[in-house]
């Protein structure tokens, strides 16, 4: 028996972008990037990093700032033929252009019975942790979720972001790429070192809508996404040493939305709890619930939820770490599961 | 409009204090951020956009106005908020996150507001422009005193909020200012690349209403004509949009490599640095001489020392406190 090793190369989920949209823009000449400081710069997250040198500044094109100009004409351009892969640098920052984002990119193709497609990927950076306050370290995942007609994924490492950038590019829908910046990989804002992982180089895809079993337990199930995936496993790490088996759900993907994996999962385990950096209320956190419940799910306790709570991001860094979510408040949750 | 040598000395000093507690802050943001540079550790954390350089764009605007008046500033606000007469020490509590800053700690370098003076800013670029019309339709409204001032960078004037609100101005014929920043640079793309037209002073006939560009990033050149249009604007005459040239020092924010200027470039805007240009134009107009000018600075550094003393030694808030002021 022979058995090929394949040489480990670990990429922080930066690079791992932009090696899939240099990839997919090497084999299909519609795909082109816009927006802020993506250029030469390279992208102030680093996802767009040499592709500017390697493709030149019509296919990689610096904006100005102009949001609703770009992603609107990104719409427009993806209507035609083109596949646009755009960034809003800061998620935040949807406010300025959200009906070219979900009255226009989201309805278009349902508008148009079908025979209008919107093949976009929209990558925008979530997240804080690092006191940038409340304009630039938001997640609102559940706000761009809530909407239909995009699908809004979020990997947790730089292999799913390779498999799910490359899927969303050939995807014939718009797909909203939501990359947090603590698991980014910039040095400068810190970086979380488990989603800096093994990445094939082949060109490689990871389904859109396809939850992982990043750990394997029986006792209880954590699930969460991108921040909230590390958090969980630091969680199941801590509650093995009490002798507690977690199994860690990262759902990648929030639309589509992989309900039957959290079912099985929270057949088997009986206990859940999810962790999201979004806000608790109307969100991710509900609907996963929601979905356990629905399905009629028996349950040994009942499901919890740590997410941030409904203020604005606050500055001041007592105050934000106070706020995040942490391994700590997952350990703090399935405490108080067993005391129901 | 003439400023007299009691404007040009209170411009001089404000341009002073400015550059003085930037460069205090310079110097604190990066402790705790070596040899790793981590934009969450350190007293300071989070972003960090300096604003020496653009003094001028400061004093020469904020010297015609009075605490009633209103000014919108930007994600780039040092400089303006101390022209407008913010409490340093709070903002520089506010800027370490403490519990004496001026919004507890909630707020932070991007979020400065201090109602005594009208000044607030924010970290979204476009959204000076807005606030500040509205402030001033409320004068209006309320039949009271006071004018609008809002900053913003010429990168900002390509966001659709600057033209929505200047048509609405230039319609109600509202008694506002707009003051474009031009740094040439937003973040790494360069005026020239990213608008259309040399000067955005010229979209001020799209809606009817002045507009002036000042080159040279000169307190006294920006003074004379912000003084009309204050004039305008306070005798109801309505709107104007004024550009004026002025110069980015430092990066966009604090760990920029600033790779993106051309070779030369800062050291050519470091030798034009406006504040020892306003000191030799004291020295030729008045006869500020080297003791003068030791006195004037000594005194802006301890104002400087006294507020950043009084950060460092005010108390964090308690994290629980995060959960309040979401709603009054």
């Amino acid at each position: 028996m022979t058995q090929v090793k394949e040489k480990e190369r670990k990429l922080t989920i930066a690079r791992a972008m932009a090696e899939a949209i240099a990839q997919e823009m090497r084999t299909d000449e519609k795909v082109f990037v816009m927006g802020e400081d993506i250029g030469e710069l390279g992208g102030v997250f680093g996802n767009t990093r040499g592709l500017h040198k390697e493709f030149g500044g019509e296919r990689v094109r610096d904006t100005p700032i102009s949001e609703t100009a770009f992603i609107g004409a990104a719409v427009g351009a993806a209507s035609d033929g083109m596949k646009p892969v755009v960034e809003l640098m800061f998620v935040d920052f949807f406010g300025v252009c959200f009906d070219a984002i979900y009255n226009m990119m989201a309805k278009n193709t349902y508008f148009s019975g079908g025979n209008v497609t919107v093949p976009m990927v929209l990558m925008t950076s979530t997240g804080g942790g690092y006191s940038d306050a409340g304009q630039h370290s938001q997640c609102v995942h559940a706000t761009f979720a809530h909407l239909p007609g995009m699908k809004v994924v979020a990997p947790s490492n730089a292999r799913d972001a390779k498999g799910m950038m490359i899927a969303a590019i050939r995807d014939p829908n718009p797909v909203v790429f939501m990359f947090h910046k603590a698991l980014q990989g910039m040095g400068w804002l810190g970086t979380e070192k488990d989603a800096i992982v093994h990445v094939p180089e082949d060109d490689f895809e990871v389904a859109l809508g396809k939850a992982a079993i990043t750990r394997e337990g029986t006792d209880v199930t954590i699930v969460g996404i991108t921040s909230g995936v590390h958090h969980g496993l630091k969680a199941a790490r801590i509650l093995e040493e009490q002798g507690v088996s977690a199994e860690v759900v990262d759902l990648r993907s929030l639309v589509p939305l992989d309900r039957d994996t959290v079912i099985q999962s929270v057949k088997k385990t009986g206990r859940l709890i999810v962790v999201d950096e979004d806000y608790h209320s109307y969100g991710m956190t509900g609907e996963i619930i929601a979905t356990v419940v629905e399905a009629g799910v028996p349950l040994k306790a009942a499901p919890q939820r740590v997410a941030y709570p409904d203020i604005p991001i606050p500055f001041t860094r007592p105050m934000e770490q106070w706020a995040l979510p942490s391994a700590e408040k997952i350990i703090e949750a399935f405490n108080k599961m067993k005391e129901i | 409009m003439i400023p007299s040598q009691e404007q040009e000395q209170w411009m001089y000093k404000n341009m002073l204090i400015s550059r003085f507690f930037e460069e205090a802050i310079e110097k604190i943001y990066m402790e705790g951020k070596s040899p790793a540079f981590n934009m969450a550790n350190g007293p300071i954390p989070g972003e960090m956009h300096l604003s020496n350089g653009q003094e001028p764009c400061a004093v020469g605007v904020c010297a015609h106005l009075n605490a009633e008046d209103v000014v919108t500033s930007t994600h780039r606000p040092h400089h303006v908020a101390i022209a407008k007469g913010v409490d340093l020490k709070g903002m520089a509590a506010e800027i370490f996150g403490k519990k004496t800053g001026l919004s507890g700690g909630r707020g932070g370098h991007m979020h400065i507001f201090d109602v005594d003076v009208n000044f607030s800013c924010s970290g979204i670029i476009g959204q000076s422009v807005g606030p500040a019309v509205g402030a001033a339709l409320s004068r209006v409204m309320q039949k009271k005193s006071g004018i609008a001032v809002a900053y913003l960078g010429e990168g900002a004037a390509n966001q659709g909020a600057f033209h929505e609100a200047l048509n609405m101005a230039g319609v109600w014929k509202l008694p506002v200012i707009f003051i474009i920043e031009d740094n040439s640079w937003g973040i790494s793309v360069s005026k020239r690349a990213s608008t259309a037209i040399e000067r955005n002073s010229d979209r001020a006939s799209s809606y009817g209403m002045p507009g002036e560009f000042i080159p040279g990033n000169d307190p006294i050149a920006i003074f004379k004509t912000v003084g009309l249009a204050v004039e305008r604007a306070r005798s109801g005459l309505g709107p104007t949009l004024i550009e004026i040239e002025t110069s980015r020092l430092a990066g966009h924010f604090m760990g920029d490599s600033e790779a993106y200027r051309p070779a030369g470039e800062k050291e050519a805007l470091i030798k034009i640095d406006p504040i020892p240009v306003m000191k030799s134009r004291l020295a030729d107009t008045y006869g500020w001489t080297d003791q003068d000018d030791a006195k004037l600075v000594e005194e802006a550094h301890s104002i400087v020392d006294e507020a950043i003393q009084f950060a460092r030694d005010s108390e964090y808030p308690a994290p629980e406190e995060a959960m309040e002021k979401v709603f009054v």
